[in-house]
Parts: structure tokens; C-alpha cells; sequence
């Protein structure tokens, strides 16, 4: 046994039965956490001890615990995966937190999002509109040689940068209207920035901006509550570039 | 048509339209720097030009009503929608980003829209007691005068004042937002737009209060 100091922290978090359930915040004590842990495995603690009264433990998504699946949806204190800049749930240590802290733990919150149980949400309406759009439809025949189609080395690297959204939906939790146009413009410009995307950028951009409003998402006011809370540092510039591709689509 | 049910497209017809007011505005000072006498005539002079052939003003006053109207509408359309985005709030939340002015677009805007029609009773309609209405011999009302001994009232420059502080929130997020709406905007540009904004917000705004200031203070005179 290795001498770490223990901290002891007060959780408050959202407890839900189901969709239907009016939900309520129970308060916890998360005892025997080091600085080591990281926010899921501190919550791993907690449902150990709860299992051991015999109570519910707290139901929470996550799957690969290493910052690439997007799957942990927590807003922690306010700020979605915790508000430390381009950090999941997973990636996040107690060693941000202090001896004797409280923590809020909600999930994430947008009437297009609606919770299954506790801290888990259905985030099914950022697949519809992935969906809607978010491929492209061309022949991929047999492998192709590599570089025969030459993509300058600024524009992949820009499409790459878009692609580095996990779908996590932290930009929806972090957003004030619950919009979903960070998730949207990121795959709208990966593919539209791209020579095999740009043949269907113009249906594709109407489509998912249409889906998004349908799946219940609010509008976007340039707030940008959304680049801070994405935990792959997704920068609103793709909003921008989607906004002229809406534009571009009008006439095309 | 599906341009006008969109969220880009309605939000870049609030871009469009509110430019288009950002614009009435900057005109707007420059011609109310008249008061400072700058041109022969002053203000009376350029309030004369400006009145000079009726059916332009009609028709650029139903042009300005129309643009307001579709910046307003869409704007409390969309918010309506955009409460709607959470029906449920977070019970803490941790703002990162947002600031006081683009959290309260919708009630600044309001405000300015109830300080318009204010501004109108005032200026255009004369309704608002305390001010002196001289005329000449033609009938014309002496604008001037009417200015100065209107702002020599302190609840009238306060309520001025109030106002450009509104416009200043309001266009300090509002300028900015029309570039990122409108496409015209990447993450070298933004932080230059969000600055050049706020200062063209603050010109505009010290510009205004200057003239209700200056004459309360004594320093403008009738």
C-alpha cells in the first residue's frame, strides 16, 4: 500500500431514473481518493462504496478512459468535462481538485439530449445529423494508389483539425441556446475541404443544418461557450466556414 | 422558401439587417455632429437638407421600419427557440466565453427598441414636454434650440445616455457576430474582429453621449 495522501470530497450529482423521472441531486462523500485518480476512477470509488451499502450506484457512459471516445458527458461545476482546456471526464485527475472540495456533477443538459439515467444522455440526434450529411457517397472501387488525388499539405491539415471532433457533445452541453453547430460545422468542413466532399457540399450543408434544427437544437449566437468546452480544442472558425458554405449552397 | 426557415439563413438576415442599422448609426453621429457647427448652418441647416424633399424621408423611413422589423422579429424568434435548445438549467454553470453583452442581446435590443420610440416622440413627434419649440416665420421649428434646451433637462440626458450604454453592449457583441454569421471569419481574424468591434461600439457610443454631455454641462450652449 503506497502512502498517498487521501482526499475526502462532497459530490452532488444529479440522480434520474429515467427519461421520465423529474430527477433530483443526491449528496455523496467520496472517500479514499488520491491525486492520481482520475475523475472517473474517482467516481469508480464512490460506486464501489455505494455497491457496498447496498445502495444504486451512479450510472455514467464512458468506454475508452484514454481522451478519444467521447463518451464521458459530465458537466462538472458548471463546465462540461470539467472546464480544464481540451480534457474528457477520463483525462481529467483529481490532482485539479482539493481536500474538503464540492463538486456538482450534472449531465449534460439540452432538450435534444434527453437523459436515459442519471449522468447518461441519448445523444442519438448528433447521429441523425451525421446522417443528414456527414459522408461522402462516392466509389471507392478497389484500393487506391496512394496521392493520386493531391490534397495541399494547409488544407489537410485545416480538414484534419475538423476531424478531431469525437462527437462528445460538450459543445451542445457548453452552449447557452443547446445548439449544435460546432459538432456540425466540424464535419461540414472536414468534408467540404476535401477534393471526394466538395462534390456534395452544397445538399450536404443544407441537409445537416436542417436536421440539427429538427433534432431540437437552438440556434447559435456566437457566444463561443463551444470551442471552450470542446475537448479537442474544435476552433468556431469551422462555424464561420460552414456559414459561407451555407451561403455558397444558396447558389449553387 | 427554405432560406427563410433556416437557422443560418434567418441568423444572416439579422446580420444583414443589423449592419445595415450599424450603418443608420454611424451616419446617424455624423450628422448630429452638425450641432458642433461644422457645416454653415449647423444642425438647423442640416436638419433642413435632410427634410428637404418629403416623399425621400417616407421612403426612407419605411425602408429603416422594415429592416427593424426584420431584425427584431427574427431576433425574438430565435431566441424563443433558443431557450427552447434547454429546457432544463444546469443548477451551476461555469461561463468560459460568453460575456455579459452576448447573454443579454435580446434584452438590449429590446431596450434599444423602446428608447427608438422614445427618441421619436422626442425629436420627430416633439411630444415630450420640457423642451423649447421656437419656430420662424416659415413655421420651421429651430432644431438647435430644441436640442440644447431638451438635454438641459437631466432625466432626458439620462435616459441618453442609458441608452448609448444599451447600444454599447449591444454592438460590442453585435458587430463581431455579423462577421462570424456572415462567413467572414477565421481564428486570425476573430480576436482583431471581436477588438475592432468593441472599439467601433465605444467610438460610437462616446460620440453619442458627447452631445447630451456637453450640453448639460454647460459647455454646448443655446
Amino acid at each position: 500500500m503506497s502512502d498517498h495522501k487521501t482526499m475526502t470530497l462532497t459530490l452532488i450529482v444529479w440522480r434520474q431514473k429515467n427519461a421520465n423521472d423529474p430527477g433530483k441531486f443526491e449528496t455523496y462523500s467520496a472517500k479514499n481518493i488520491t491525486e492520481h485518480h482520475s475523475f472517473l476512477e474517482m467516481l469508480d470509488v464512490v460506486n464501489e462504496d455505494l455497491i457496498n451499502d447496498g445502495k444504486e450506484p451512479i450510472v455514467f457512459d464512458h468506454d475508452c478512459r484514454e481522451g478519444i471516445c467521447g463518451m464521458c458527458s459530465q458537466v462538472i461545476n458548471g463546465a462540461p468535462h470539467g472546464g480544464q482546456d481540451r480534457t474528457t471526464v477520463c483525462q481529467l485527475h483529481m490532482r485539479k481538485f482539493k481536500d474538503g472540495d464540492t463538486i456538482y456533477i450534472e449531465p449534460w443538459r439540452a432538450r435534444a439530449f434527453p437523459i436515459i439515467k442519471d449522468l447518461i444522455v441519448d445523444r442519438t440526434a448528433l447521429d441523425k445529423i451525421i446522417q443528414a450529411g456527414g459522408y461522402t457517397s462516392c466509389h471507392t472501387g478497389g484500393a487506391p494508389d496512394a496521392n493520386s488525388i493531391l490534397i495541399p499539405k494547409p488544407i489537410a491539415e485545416e480538414a484534419t483539425d475538423a476531424a478531431e471532433c469525437i462527437g462528445c457533445g460538450a459543445c451542445v452541453a457548453g452552449c447557452p441556446n443547446g445548439a449544435a453547430m460546432l459538432f456540425t460545422s466540424a464535419k461540414v468542413s472536414q468534408l467540404a475541404l476535401l477534393p471526394q466532399g466538395k462534390i456534395e457540399a452544397a445538399a450536404r450543408v443544407k441537409n445537416m443544418t436542417s436536421t440539427m434544427i429538427e433534432c431540437g437544437f437552438g440556434n447559435c449566437t456566437n457566444h463561443y461557450e463551444c470551442q471552450a468546452a470542446c475537448p479537442k480544442g474544435v476552433n468556431v472558425k469551422f462555424i464561420a466556414r460552414m456559414n459561407r458554405e451555407f451561403i455558397k449552397a444558396q447558389f449553387a | 422558401m427554405q432560406f427563410l426557415t433556416s437557422s443560418i439563413g434567418r441568423k444572416i438576415l439579422m446580420a444583414i439587417t443589423g449592419l445595415c442599422l450599424v450603418l443608420f448609426v454611424m451616419i446617424h453621429l455624423v450628422g448630429n455632429t452638425t450641432i458642433y457647427g461644422w457645416i454653415p448652418g449647423g444642425v438647423n441647416a442640416y436638419a433642413h437638407h435632410l427634410h428637404a424633399f418629403p416623399p425621400i424621408v417616407w421612403i426612407f423611413r419605411a425602408v429603416m421600419l422594415a429592416i427593424v422589423t426584420v431584425h427584431i422579429g427574427y431576433g425574438i424568434q430565435l431566441t424563443i427557440e433558443n431557450r427552447g435548445g434547454r429546457p432544463q438549467q444546469y443548477a451551476v454553470k461555469a461561463t468560459q466565453k460568453a460575456t455579459f453583452a452576448s447573454e443579454n442581446m435580446i434584452w438590449t435590443g429590446l431596450l434599444l427598441l423602446v428608447f427608438i420610440v422614445y427618441h421619436m416622440l422626442h425629436f420627430t413627434a416633439k411630444v415630450i414636454p420640457g423642451m423649447q419649440l421656437v419656430t420662424d416665420a416659415e413655421g420651421t421649428v429651430n432644431v438647435f434650440a430644441m436640442i440644447v434646451s431638451g438635454f438641459q433637462n437631466f432625466f432626458v440626458s439620462f435616459i441618453y445616455v442609458a441608452a448609448m450604454v444599451t447600444l454599447f453592449l449591444h454592438l460590442s457583441h453585435g458587430i463581431q457576430s455579423f462577421f462570424q454569421t456572415i462567413g467572414w471569419n477565421n481564428d486570425r481574424t476573430l480576436p482583431v474582429i471581436v477588438k475592432a468591434g468593441t472599439l467601433v461600439a465605444l467610438v460610437l457610443f462616446l460620440g453619442y453621449v458627447a452631445i447630451p454631455l456637453t450640453i448639460f454641462a454647460g459647455i454646448l450652449k443655446g
